[in-house]
């Protein structure tokens, strides 16, 4: 048997309500929220996230064989950001990470080349969607990632079995943009709607024949594309029961492009029960269908945290910030001199330390030490350290402070000296939180972030947040 | 451990000190040509007469060529040291060993910062060694913004008190300043607007922050013996005390921000150099690294000028006013002299050089010169992370 393993979801703890758009421009916006990624969170800094969650749902003993990583806004071009995934999940050099192209439609096709092939695959799809103020883009988009573990039911127990795919393509202009470019682009609605329909059709009844069952039998029907209309019309088409189709998450999280597939997906697998037929239909640049079937494992399924959590643990953010976090308005900086570029060399040396946020344990004390260290600072013993991965592991404010006159490119910094659970300390950045809202006692967990960018340089390390659930 | 000092070896006999503050027409040159002028008068010699210099420096230079250019030293031995805030008092500490151990007959330690030419508010570090963008990017103020809320979680103070214990002692500071023509701000500033000041980091405004100027401070340094060659009245070294933290910390859960152990262990050390075994009666003053009003209050306790707990309720009574039993910073400290990184060390020694050879402005003259020894306390770094330098003298031998 083949299928999914494990899924993580994550959305972003801040939400635009969209009627702040119309009560700012005049125009624009609509009703509900939109999730939007922190000014310290890109689509790789997302994908790490939705990655821990599927691998900490997953039996600790499913080690996946290659990782791929789909995004249709990566944080760099021509260097390969799934290798940064792959440093801050601390997989083996032997793994390949792979991305798959800047197109909506990778995705789908990265789990469709996993679900055909035969080993166990981390597939990553994570999207940061915005458009120009008041465009039906920036209102109807979120910001989002989720992860899938594919494989055999001799790597663990599949809570979803694959059981049947189908594809249509076809050439036609409908949603573009170029590299670059600040805003997508679109055809007017009615063509692509004519378009979708036909192809959408086609895929359908090709993976229900495949899967020898007929569209009654489906118990749940996710439909997702960047073309809402098409998406309401075809879904209606498909002859599944109007209590089928599952919330498309439009309300609360927004679009999340690339990713919204697979964070249907796993909203929908972490409210399944045993042997229900699911469907995943896929609208971009053709259509995609994949069909999954429950097994008695999910009753026993148990996510690390769940999308309707991250949907409930969430706090508006006031339309300027969003507007400034993407880099719309410029607000005045501090006035502190912006941070230096990283070194590659330096970086390379402590991979393990930046990216996977280990430190080392002296053997004989027990002391932690964050950065790692050769000699230990009790009882003084020299290189006789074991690695301490310390990203999964909570801890709790001793002191907290707000720095207003640091630099940051979202004042103000926020910071903790953090006691983790088991022992040592290390002061940290807090983010995903409003100054003077912690204060000591408060339980914090770890989060992989962008700290900033310096000639074209991301620094990615690791930020702690408020545990929320 | 063996720290066996050099009291009363060596004996500094010219000092020399520029006014701090903003000197947009002064290169660290001119400040460094001004400082070393006026201590060279003071001692009655010219820079020939001056076999070794050291030169201190945090950010505005690097190597010994520093100083021997601007000063047109011909053949001479220069040393250019750093040790964060605490780069002047190095200085002076490695002139003093330098005399001490007969290398040589006359040393001179200078410190110097030019800090107003970055364009910002505040210091910027000198040029850093490339790193992993790991490191923390927190200011200073907000490293000792926490010591405010560890101290008052400790002994019981709540926030409206922790802010007038820390705005009396920024009120405490500017008074001394008011009187010092040489400081940066020479303003008394009442407790109302310093608690009203807009905040910078955690719970500390603007008037909890030192200074930041420009200015330079210079000593000559001779064989105690050969002291009165000088000058009539020479202040002696009695203790030098060192210590480089491990920066444990910020790695040690049992730190409370409620002391720094860098200084209490110098406190020790310098004590037991000078032969001190009653601080507070036995000295007449102190300059301390009042670099944030919370360090002055921790570093109360760790000099034992006040029991663990209590220097709170000191600061209230008035024992460190200029008045008070046990006056701190009466030239105004970092707070308003200014705080020109490498060469704040050397300005504390200048303020005991004045003070206990009664030269001090009549309007801010301490009370207990008699007692003869003043404390010089210098810290670079942080809460948990710092280096820690002090320095005793006194104007009797023995």
């Amino acid at each position: 048997m083949r299928g999914i393993i494990s899924a993580g979801g994550y959305v972003p703890y801040r939400r635009l309500q969209r009627s702040e758009i119309a009560k700012t421009f005049g125009s624009g916006g609509g009703r509900g929220t939109r999730s939007v990624a922190s000014y310290d969170e890109d689509t790789t800094t997302m994908g790490v996230e939705a990655a821990r969650y599927a691998l900490k749902s997953a039996p600790a003993s499913v080690t996946p064989d290659a990782l791929s990583f789909s995004t249709a806004e990566p944080a760099y071009l021509d260097k390969n950001n799934a290798s940064t995934l792959h440093a801050a999940l601390r997989l083996d050099t032997d793994v390949p990470g792979f991305d798959f192209g800047g197109a909506l439609r990778s995705s789908v096709g990265a789990l469709r080349a996993a679900l055909d092939g035969n080993s166990t695959v981390l597939l990553v799809s994570s999207d940061l969607r915005t458009g120009l103020p008041t465009s039906g883009d920036e209102a109807s988009f979120g910001d989002g990632a989720a992860a899938l573990l594919v494989g055999d039911d001799n790597d663990g127990p599949i809570i979803a079995e694959y059981i049947a795919a189908a594809s249509a393509t076809e050439e036609f202009i409908e949603r573009w943009r170029t590299p670059g470019s600040a805003r997508g682009r679109a055809w007017e609605e009615r063509f692509g709607e004519v378009k979708y329909g036909p192809l959408v059709e086609q895929a359908w009844n090709a993976a229900l024949k495949e899967a020898e069952i007929t569209a009654d039998k489906v118990d749940k029907v996710i439909v997702t594309g960047t073309h809402a209309r098409a998406v309401r019309s075809v879904g209606g088409r498909l002859g599944a029961s109007k209590a089928a189709t599952v919330d498309d998450l439009t309300t609360t999280v927004g679009n999340t492009a690339s990713a919204h597939a697979a964070l249907l997906l796993t909203s929908a697998l972490e409210a399944s029960e045993p042997n229900q037929t699911i469907a995943l239909v896929v609208l971009a640049d053709g259509a995609d269908v994949v069909l999954f079937r429950t097994t008695d494992a999910i009753a026993s399924y148990h996510p690390a945290r769940t999308v309707a959590s991250q949907i409930e643990h969430a706090t508006d953010l006031p339309y300027g910030k969003f507007l400034s976090w993407r880099g719309i308005v410029k607000l005045e900086p501090p006035r502190r001199p912006e941070p230096d570029r990283i070194s590659a060399s330096v970086s390379g040396r402590t991979e393990d330390w930046k990216y996977g946020f280990v430190g080392s344990r002296d053997r004989s004390s027990g002391e932690l030490h964050l950065p790692p260290a050769r000699v230990s600072r009790v009882g003084d013993t020299i290189d006789d350290m074991e690695a301490a991965p310390m990203a999964d592991v909570q801890g709790t404010i001793a002191l907290i402070t707000v720095d207003r006159i640091a630099y940051s490119p979202s004042p103000p910094t926020v910071f903790a000296v953090v006691d983790w659970d088991g022992g040592g300390r290390l002061p940290v950045e807090m983010c995903d939180v409003d100054a003077d809202a912690l204060g000591m006692g408060d339980k914090v967990e770890m989060t992989f972030r962008r700290l900033f960018t310096s000639d074209e340089i991301h620094n990615y390390f690791w930020k702690a947040r408020p545990v929320r659930d | 451990m063996s720290s066996h000092g050099i009291k009363d070896r060596v004996a500094i006999v010219g000092m020399g000190c520029t006014p701090f503050g903003e000197h947009w027409n002064k290169s660290a040159d001119d400040l460094m040509i001004d400082a070393s002028n006026e201590t060279f008068a003071s001692a009655g010699i010219t820079k020939d007469d001056v076999d070794a210099f050291w030169v201190g420096t945090a950010m505005s230079g690097a190597s010994g060529m520093f100083l021997a250019r601007p000063l047109q030293l011909h053949d001479k031995p220069v040393t250019h040291v750093e040790n964060f805030c605490a780069t002047a008092s190095e200085a002076l500490r490695n002139a003093a060993y330098a005399v001490a151990s007969g290398a040589y007959d006359v040393a001179m330690a200078l410190g110097v910062e030019k800090v107003k030419d970055s364009g910002y508010q505040g210091l910027v570090g000198a040029g850093k060694a490339p790193t992993d963008g790991t490191g923390r990017t927190l200011t200073a103020a907000a490293m000792f913004a926490m010591c405010a809320p560890g101290y008052g979680k400790k002994y019981g103070l709540d926030d409206e008190q922790m802010r007038e214990v820390l705005a009396r002692i920024a009120w405490k500071n500017h008074y001394n300043g008011a009187r010092n023509p040489r400081a940066q701000f020479k303003k008394e500033v009442s407790m109302e607007t310093i608690c009203g000041a807009p905040l910078m980091a955690g719970g500390l405004g603007v008037y909890d922050c030192s200074g930041v100027a420009d200015g330079s401070a210079a000593a000559i340094i001779v064989r105690a013996e050969d002291a009165h060659k000088y000058t009539d009245k020479p202040l002696y070294i009695k203790a030098l005390s060192l210590v480089a933290g491990n920066c444990s910390g910020n790695a040690d859960p049992e730190y409370d921000y409620t002391t720094f152990p860098e200084i209490a262990a110098t406190a020790r050390d310098a004590y037991a150099q000078a032969g001190v075994t009653n601080p507070r009666e036995q000295i007449a003053m102190a300059e301390v690294h009042d670099c944030f009003t919370p360090a002055e209050l921790l570093i109360y306790e760790d000099l034992q000028f006040a029991e663990r707990g209590t220097a709170w309720k000191e600061v209230l009574d008035g024992t460190f006013d200029l008045e008070g039993a046990m006056p701190v910073n009466p030239d105004g400290g970092l707070k308003s002299f200014g705080h020109p990184v490498g060469a704040s060390g050397l300005r504390m020694v200048f303020e005991a050089w004045l003070q206990l050879r009664g030269e001090a402005p009549e309007q801010r003259r301490i009370k207990h010169a008699d007692r003869g020894l003043a404390l010089t306390h210098n810290l670079g770094g942080y809460p948990g992370e710092m280096v820690s330098f002090i320095s005793i003298v006194g104007n009797k031998l023995g």
